[in-house]
Parts: structure tokens; C-alpha cells; sequence
């Protein structure tokens, strides 16, 4: 039997040939942390006793969960971080100013590149299975280990590979057919498994619906959730590319532990209701639900393409008044594209907010707190209690035409009940 | 090791969120973050639960953030051992990492209530419920494991590597 694109990845940097079940060191080409996951694992790397980072241009650290500083402990956590990155001479530290949310900014800047293996301490870390690479959360102990030896242990994973047939209706993207594989599968479907998307649904999306689907594999227990490097992953990379890099593709006779096909034709926008990513409906047997606060952004769909579906939908119409709508670009680069396209000047004549790119609203960290009783439409990723804010708020998760449409409304609705 | 304590029992998909809020994640010591474990889904939790308790869930404990911030909680609390269905595989990792024994059985999780008391083996992987009197064979862990467990933890475990 042939191997998986998860298997060919780990082989390669494990420096044999290794199996789903088998238990691996694996060569880490990024280690990434942030301002909430790097203290720790700073303080785990100095009980070491290692002095230098195994490479300071491979190890990646961003600023941006509770950043620009949203209070005091926050702001010392950042400076643990930033400290940290200047005695190591890390060139890849991200601070206020350069920074966007991690997993928007990173394949932005050519940091992460296909056939990479990615560990970082961040579970979205999925995301850049989009780019066919190997990339994965892990805590901030394990990432520690990988700053100081450069290597870490995996046991590599059976693979799950989802086809999605068909051809996608209008306002139908990347985030509406992670939720309603998650909706199908389990929030444990694939507990430490791989997941392969394919299918000439999937190999129609923009690199953008990609990295939403991949960012979500976490959301189904996944390991890892990967693409096929296509034309549309070369030419995402060719001009960002900072070293190079190999292409490994699945065997035609991969062996899967299962093999689920989707007609994604038939899918309309979903919308993930609370308290679990799986409890999906199609926006269309949603029912009459007020809204208070509506968040466009976030690694799942922060990217430009995201803010043009949103400004598409609110282009010439009115945020409802009994509606917050926060709008975060994922990075300094989409917010000036984002100005430059004129989406920031729709946003704000709609009578939404643009703030700076953080991940604040989406872990109830600041900009977009909930109040006990609220309820918000989001973009982001998790619904779980409390995630937003008070434990009795609640989020419902959607992509951005439906976000966008909601906010309009005041209720959640399909973009088609707007426009 | 033989670990002994009261039972604080929860359902399926107990998530890092309530596990430890993202609030409290400007701070990052276990003795900070304890006060606050579990505080979204069972107020009593943290108040009132003795060095030597376990935790016995469902399906999937630990599902999401990466959040090492959730296992430092619950040791932090005094909490000897998580009894569950299943892990979620990112909670796994940081457990062991950690040093917070954590052990799979299904049917010590059906067998078991809030308020009963647990006996753990860790050695063996055996659970004993001193309330019913019932004993449950845990999952064993992977050889390659039980070497991270053994050493205390995966720094410990790197340093002996890192010097031979």
C-alpha cells in the first residue's frame, strides 16, 4: 500500500520510512508561540539548561492573542516574549505594529512553506495543512523542546480523506464546508487522525477557504488537516517563498482509515450553534435569532478575501442598530490592502468597526467581550461556553456573508435575505 | 504510586475553555491559574475540591486550545488524576508533559459517580472504586510514554537525552 500525504511528510523528516501508529522524532522546519503560549514555554526552554534556540530564523513568535496589550499582566507576558526574541536575535518576532493573528500572518510572510512539518503552541497551528504542509498544536512544554533540539516526537497519524464533490453554490465557502464536515463527523471525528481534503470543491477554493477549512481540523479533534499543493498553492507561494522547499503528494493506494464523500453542491451557508462547533444547521433552518455583537476576523477568516465577502454584503446598507459589528483584518497587510480596496471605508459608512489585527473577541480576551445573556454571529472557530466572554453569552459560528448579512439584520441571515 | 480521592464528575468534550477560561490566560503559574479551574462549569469546583481528588468525564477531555494553562490548572487544584473515555490528543501531550496522570476507561467512567471515592494504580493502570467495591483495568500507555511518565515530565525526560 502507498502512504499518505501525512506519512510522506513525517518519513521525510524522520529519516525513515514510518507508518500510521509508529512513533517518530520528526525534524521541525517552524516552531511558533505566541504571547499567551511562550511564556511558558520560555521558562520550560530555560529548565533545559540550553542556551541558544536550535535555529533563531525557525523559531517564530507573535505578539497578537491579548495584544496591543490589553492589560497589565498581558502587557508583562509581551515583554517576556519580546525580550526573549531580542536575546535570541530571533528576525521572525512579531510585535505591534509588524504583527497579524499567527496563522494569517505567517504563510503571508513565506514563513511556513509545503512539505514543511509546523509544530506550534497554538491548536490552530491545522492551518497550514492548506499550503501541504505537516503542521500541528502541541502545548507549550513540547514547543519548548522543539526551540532548544530542533526536533520533536509524533506518532504519526491515520488519515481521514474527505472528498467534496460538486460545485459550490453562490456565498458558499471554505468556512461552510469545515462546519458541515464537523457537523457530520463529531468534534471527535477524527481524534488524532490526519485529515486530506479533496475533491474538485475544495481544489476550487482561493488559498484563503483553504486555510479556513485546515484551520479547523482542530474542530473535529484532527491532528492535522491537509491540501494537495496545486498551481494555486505555487502561485500563492512563489513570491513569498523565503528558502525552498519540496512538494510530497498522497500514493494513488494511500491507505485511509476512511474515506467520507460530500456532495458539496448541495450545501448552503452554515452556522454552528452553541456550545459546539458540531451542532451545525444550514442558515436556512436557523429560525429567528437576535444578535448583539457580530465579529468578522480571526486566523479562520481574517484574510482579505473574507473582508471582501463581508464588504460585498454591507456595501450600501446599514449595520442594524441593536448590533456591534467588529471587523479585525488578520494582518497589517490585509488592513492596507483592505484600505486600499476601499472595504475599510465601506466597513465604516456601514457603521461597523476596523480594529488592529489581534485575536482578541475570539477567546473572549478584549475588543468584543459579550455580557452575560448576549449573543454574538462570529467568524472565528469555537463556540464552546464562555468562549467569548460571560459563560452564559453565546456564539454562533458562521462565515463571512452570513456574518455580514446577520449584522445587517439583526438576526442571524443568509447573505440571499439581504442582498 | 497509589493515588487516592474523591470524584468530581463531568459530561463528554469538557473543553480547555472551561477548563481554564482564556480570562485568566495573563497569567501562567498553577498556584494563579487554580482559583479559576472550572469555574464556568461547576462553581463549586474549585472552592471545595482536596489534594488527592480526580476528575472522571466522557468523551474527549481537553478538546481545543492548545493551552498547557489547562492541565497546569488542574494539577495546580490538587487533582491527583483524570479519569476519562477519551482524550482530546493536544490535553494528552501537555498532561504527560506536565506531569498530571491521566488515564482512559471506559468503564471506570460508567462505574463511577461524584462523591464516590477512587484508588489508582498508576504503576498497573489499576482503578478501584471504594465506594462499589468495582475495579478497572486502564488503557496501558505506548512503551515510548511510559518512559516521558517515568523520567517526571518531558523536560526531565529531554535533559537525560540532551546529556547522553
Amino acid at each position: 500500500m502507498g502512504k499518505t500525504l501525512a506519512e510522506k511528510i513525517l518519513s521525510a523528516h524522520g529519516g525513515q520510512s514510518v507508518r500510521a501508529g509508529q512513533f517518530v522524532d520528526v525534524r521541525v522546519d517552524v516552531v511558533l508561540s505566541n504571547d499567551i503560549t511562550a511564556p511558558i514555554a520560555i521558562r520550560e526552554f530555560e529548565r533545559l539548561g540550553v542556551e541558544r534556540v536550535f535555529d533563531p530564523e525557525r523559531v517564530v513568535m507573535v505578539n497578537d492573542h491579548f495584544a496591543p496589550n490589553k492589560d497589565i499582566k498581558s502587557a508583562q507576558q509581551c515583554r517576556t516574549v519580546r525580550r526573549f526574541a531580542q536575546a535570541q536575535q530571533m528576525p521572525h518576532f512579531y510585535d505591534v505594529g509588524r504583527m497579524g493573528i499567527e496563522h494569517v500572518l505567517l504563510p503571508e510572510q513565506g514563513l511556513v512553506l509545503p512539505g514543511d512539518v509546523v509544530v506550534g503552541a497554538d491548536s490552530h497551528t491545522c492551518t497550514y495543512g492548506a499550503l501541504g504542509a505537516f503542521a500541528t498544536g502541541m502545548g507549550s512544554t513540547d514547543i519548548a523542546v522543539a526551540m532548544a533540539t530542533g526536533q520533536i516526537w509524533m506518532r504519526v497519524p491515520e488519515t481521514i480523506r474527505i472528498v467534496y464533490r460538486g460545485e459550490l453554490q453562490p456565498w458558499v465557502g471554505g468556512k461552510d464546508l469545515i462546519l458541515h464536515t464537523i457537523g457530520q463527523i463529531g468534534v471527535d471525528g477524527a481524534r488524532y487522525k490526519a485529515l486530506e481534503f479533496a475533491g474538485e470543491a475544495v481544489e476550487s477554493l482561493s488559498m484563503a477557504g483553504r486555510f479556513t477549512m485546515a484551520n479547523m481540523a482542530i474542530e473535529a479533534g484532527a491532528k492535522a488537516g491537509l491540501f494537495a499543493v496545486d498551481q494555486t498553492t505555487l502561485d500563492y507561494v512563489r513570491d513569498r517563498a523565503t528558502r525552498p522547499f519540496t512538494v510530497y503528494e498522497a500514493d494513488a493506494d494511500a491507505e485511509y482509515v476512511r474515506v467520507i464523500e460530500i456532495d458539496a453542491g448541495r450545501i448552503e451557508p452554515q452556522v454552528a450553534f452553541p456550545h459546539l462547533p458540531e451542532n451545525v444547521r444550514p442558515v436556512s433552518r436557523v429560525g429567528n435569532i437576535p444578535v448583539d455583537q457580530v465579529v468578522i476576523g480571526s486566523c479562520t477568516n481574517g484574510r482579505l478575501e473574507d473582508l471582501r465577502i463581508a464588504a460585498q454584503v454591507l456595501q450600501g446598507r446599514r449595520v442594524h442598530p441593536n448590533v456591534r459589528c467588529i471587523v479585525i483584518p488578520g494582518s497589517q497587510q490585509v488592513y492596507l490592502d483592505a484600505l486600499r480596496e476601499g472595504l475599510v471605508e465601506t466597513f465604516i459608512e456601514a457603521g461597523a468597526i476596523v480594529s488592529t489585527p489581534t485575536c482578541g473577541p475570539c477567546l473572549g480576551g478584549h475588543m468584543g467581550v459579550l455580557a452575560a445573556g448576549e449573543r454574538a454571529v462570529s467568524t472565528t472557530n469555537r463556540n464552546f461556553r464562555g468562549r467569548m466572554g460571560h459563560p452564559d453569552s453565546e456564539v454562533y459560528l458562521a462565515g463571512p456573508a452570513v456574518a455580514a448579512a446577520s449584522a445587517v439584520m439583526g438576526r442571524i441571515s443568509g447573505p440571499d435575505q439581504t442582498v | 504510586m497509589i493515588l487516592q480521592g474523591k470524584v468530581w464528575k463531568y459530561g463528554d468534550h469538557i473543553d480547555t475553555d472551561v477548563i481554564i477560561p482564556a480570562r485568566y490566560l495573563n497569567m501562567s503559574s498553577a498556584e494563579e491559574l487554580a482559583p479559576h479551574c472550572l469555574e464556568d462549569l461547576d462553581a463549586d469546583f474549585a472552592g471545595n475540591v482536596q489534594p488527592g481528588d480526580v476528575i472522571v468525564a466522557g468523551e474527549n477531555f481537553g478538546c481545543g486550545s492548545s493551552r498547557e494553562h489547562a492541565p497546569l490548572a488542574i494539577k495546580g487544584a490538587g487533582v491527583s488524576a483524570v479519569v476519562a473515555r477519551s482524550f482530546a490528543r493536544i490535553f494528552y501531550r501537555n498532561a504527560i508533559n506536565v506531569g498530571l496522570p491521566i488515564l482512559e476507561s471506559p468503564a471506570a467512567v460508567e462505574g463511577t459517580d461524584t462523591g464516590h471515592r477512587l484508588e489508582i494504580d498508576l504503576e498497573g493502570g489499576v482503578i478501584r472504586n471504594l465506594t462499589t467495591g468495582e475495579t478497572y483495568q486502564a488503557e496501558p500507555y505506548p512503551p515510548f510514554m511510559l518512559e516521558i511518565i517515568k523520567a517526571g515530565g518531558l523536560i526531565p525526560y529531554t535533559i537525560e537525552k540532551l546529556r547522553n
